[in-house]
């Protein structure tokens, strides 16, 4: 019966599930630090994302073509380029913010929605040229490194690859180092203090312009990690390659209550593993008439249900509106 | 001076009109040509002179010079289109203040509500009537009225479960939206066949040129390739017409007053008495209306249309265009539909045609060889940049637009520079 086939598949799913939702809550974390200190949707993200899924591949290929890329343990490749991918997209969240969000702070709130879908679109096509001027082909394909590739049996015909591994194990360390620094640290204090009440705060002696580009610093660096162990996981990148990842990761970061953390991370994970069991269960269960390719649909579907009937997400608490 | 304004736009629009006729393949010309709308809405001439003259330039000037330049006439009814989409979404966004990015999906359900039933697609779905379908040219204006109710429905639909969410998350859902509806036009070639997968569906029925033995008498070519460009340019300008005047009518209606009062405030609109979730369906379901119309005529245009018509870049091409022309303001809309059409279609284009030609001639700028530059650099392409850009800078220096609708320009010059600077955590004002 068909029993057999949807139990002997369940471990992969909850595998793929895993890793998929570590990297939408990696995105997710970007996006719910800036809605939670500037109170807007920060639509370049995804783009901020792929640039680091994009420095992740230029530093293998560069690596690759100099013949140089199995002088190094694979372990210092991937801390490399995750390191690599986090500056870069740090520096570029904050600069986006700089430019685009900054001079339009206290503007109507669809205005700097607006801005950042066209710094969005902006940075889409330059990496794009940058990519076409620099190696004549904008869609990359990750280096095969052996090791990453290596399948670990677990049990019987269960088996997992050494970079889920790794993106799992990469995604957790992350996630625990910034809840310690949000929660413990001074600067983390004075994130959630300006988070909380910007003026307050700037009364308290808090620079909120320094705290704003430290969370998009942050938020950044994430969404760069989590790009690199896409890259890794995924393998092949371009430059538009961030859209639906990103429009999902918001999805988990409203899922878990934007503008909270641990509902960002939370989130993730539970999107992540919604969407892989659907994308594998679909087509078993509707005898192959609908596939894996309504998993993006079934997202969304997840998405407008939330905001029906929870919008304050699974962690988030009751905002009042101010009148 | 004043009174001979008249004569100098006349004078304007009758020589840029010789001039294209004479040279039809320059595009600057052309512009020039088309810029002689814009003439006439800025300059005081005397009402009726306005009136008459907008319709010699529209009916008459524009499918004549047309002739001699398809290509010019293409431009035009693209505009037209784009025009009338930019309308429907300025209701949505501009007047209403609600931020629809997946409003390129109520274009699609248009579009392949005709295309479904006016080609042997349909068949596919009834395998038995092969009588009925593909249905005849006359039927095409039918649906042209029907897919203006299915998109209203479809907007209606989409609303009821998200309007109640706050301006952002609408923001996302729709662009939800517009994804769903165009991974469904992709996939819903099985298990039963509706929209042909990405292959697209063709032929896509086309309204009967009844009017073809008229033509014939007056000693024109009565082709349909040469009649049907100038009857859709007709067409697209005819339903134009009637969405301006449409928009214009319900925006200073009771319900349009509504729509403002919401945009500007919806706590204090809910005080007043508007009812909230009936007016916001009511705004989407007039944007979305307009979309289907233009898809059903898109799509018999076109004779061919497959989901890559209907992506998110789309949207926000419309987007960039009520922004660029100032949200919430009729003439901008128009202006801005016309910018970034002509930008898309000639301006883009013509540069990578230019390019391309320096390439092959090998020709060198500062020393660098134009020929050295990678294949994959193709100007044409980099719309995405170009709108991007645009967004930015006009939010960053003129957030208004360029015709700004006179409130809009108040309620910014306001928040920007004004005595009363709200302090920064202060409830964002305007949409929310």
């Amino acid at each position: 019966m068909e029993w057999d086939i949807l139990i002997g598949i369940l471990p992969s799913v909850v595998i793929d599930g895993v890793v998929t939702g570590f990297v939408y809550a990696l995105i997710a974390l970007g996006y719910t630090m800036v809605y939670g200190v500037l109170q807007m949707i920060n639509f370049a993200h995804s783009e901020i994302f792929v640039l680091g899924a994009f420095v992740g591949a230029e530093i293998l290929l560069i690596l690759q073509a100099q013949g140089m890329l199995t002088a190094f343990h694979p372990l210092l490749l991937l801390v490399l380029i995750v390191v690599a991918a986090m500056v870069a997209s740090g520096l570029l969240a904050v600069a986006v913010e700089r430019v685009a969000y900054r001079p339009l702070r206290n503007a109507p709130r669809l205005v700097p929605l607006i801005s950042a879908i066209g710094v969005s679109f902006f940075l889409q096509d330059a990496i794009r040229l940058f990519e076409s001027l620099w190696r004549n082909a904008f869609f990359l394909t990750y280096p095969t490194i052996e090791f990453f590739d290596t399948r670990l049996v677990i049990r019987g015909d269960v088996d997992i690859s050494v970079k889920s591994i790794l993106v799992i194990v990469g995604a957790i360390l992350m996630l625990v180092a910034l809840t310690l620094f949000v929660n413990r640290t001074k600067l983390g204090k004075a994130i959630r203090a300006v988070a909380e009440d910007q003026s307050t705060a700037g009364l308290m002696g808090i620079n909120v312009n320094q705290m704003v580009s430290l969370t998009f610093l942050i938020g950044g660096a994430m969404g760069g990690a989590a790009g690199a162990l896409f890259g890794v996981q995924f393998g092949t990148i371009n430059p538009f390659t961030g859209f639906i990842p990103g429009v999902k990761a918001f999805t988990a970061a409203v899922l878990g209550g934007i503008g909270n953390i641990p509902g960002a991370m939370l989130g993730g994970l539970v999107l992540g593993m919604l969407e892989t069991f659907a994308a594998s269960y679909m087509s078993l269960l509707t005898g192959g008439a609908f596939g894996a390719e309504y998993k993006d649909i079934f997202a969304f579907g997840v998405l407008i249900l939330i905001l029906m009937f929870r919008p304050r997400g699974l962690l988030g608490e009751i905002v009042r509106e101010k009148v | 001076m004043r009174r001979f304004n008249w004569l100098l736009v006349s004078a304007y629009i009758l020589a840029t009109a010789y001039f294209v006729s004479v040279v039809p393949r320059n595009l600057p010309l052309f512009l020039l040509f088309m810029g002689s709308v814009g003439l006439l809405y800025y300059f005081k001439v005397p009402g009726w002179y306005r009136a008459t003259t907008l319709v010699v330039l529209l009916g008459v000037l524009m499918p004549a010079l047309g002739t001699r330049n398809t290509f010019y006439l293409e431009v035009a009814t693209q505009i037209g289109i784009f025009v009338a989409l930019a309308l429907g979404l300025n209701i949505v966004v501009g007047v209403a203040g609600l931020l629809d990015l997946g409003y390129v999906a109520f274009y699609a359900v248009g579009a392949y509500t005709w295309a479904i039933v006016g080609s042997p697609q349909a068949l596919q779905i009834f395998p038995n009537a092969t009588g009925i379908f593909p249905l005849g040219g006359w039927w095409f204006f039918v649906f042209l009225l029907l897919a203006v109710v299915t998109a209203a429905v479809t907007g209606v639909l989409l609303g009821l479960p998200v309007l109640r969410v706050r301006g952002d998350y609408l923001a996302i859902v729709t662009l939800g939206f517009g994804e769903v509806v165009r991974v469904l036009a992709n996939n819903l070639d099985k298990p039963i066949n509706f929209t042909n997968g990405p292959i697209g569906i063709t032929p896509v029925g086309r309204p009967p040129l009844f009017f073809a033995p008229l033509v014939e008498r007056l000693g024109l070519p009565a082709t349909p390739a040469a009649l049907y460009p100038l009857y859709f340019y007709f067409l697209v300008l005819i339903v134009v017409a009637i969405v301006i005047v449409v928009t214009q009518r319900v925006k200073d209606s009771h319900i349009g007053r509504a729509w403002e009062a919401i945009r500007e405030d919806e706590s204090a609109a809910i005080a007043m008495g508007v009812p909230l979730v009936r007016s916001k369906l009511l705004a989407f379901a007039a944007g979305a209306s307009f979309a289907g119309a233009m898809g059903v005529l898109f799509a018999s245009k076109q004779v061919f249309i497959n989901p890559e018509s209907f992506t998110f870049m789309e949207s926000i091409g419309v987007l960039a265009m009520i922004i660029l022309g100032g949200v919430g303001s009729i003439p901008g809309a128009i202006l801005g539909a016309s910018l970034v059409t002509v930008l898309n279609l000639q301006v883009l284009k013509q540069f990578s045609l230019s390019l391309n030609a320096w390439k092959a001639a090998g020709v060198t700028i500062f020393g660098y060889r134009l020929a050295d530059l990678p294949t994959q650099l193709e100007p044409a392409k980099y719309e995405r940049m170009v709108f991007g850009i645009i967004l930015i800078l006009m939010m960053i220096f003129r957030s208004q637009g360029i015709l700004p609708s006179t409130r809009r320009r108040m309620e910014l010059e306001d928040a920007h520079g004004g005595a009363a600077d709200p302090p920064a955590d202060a409830p964002a004002r305007g949409p929310r």
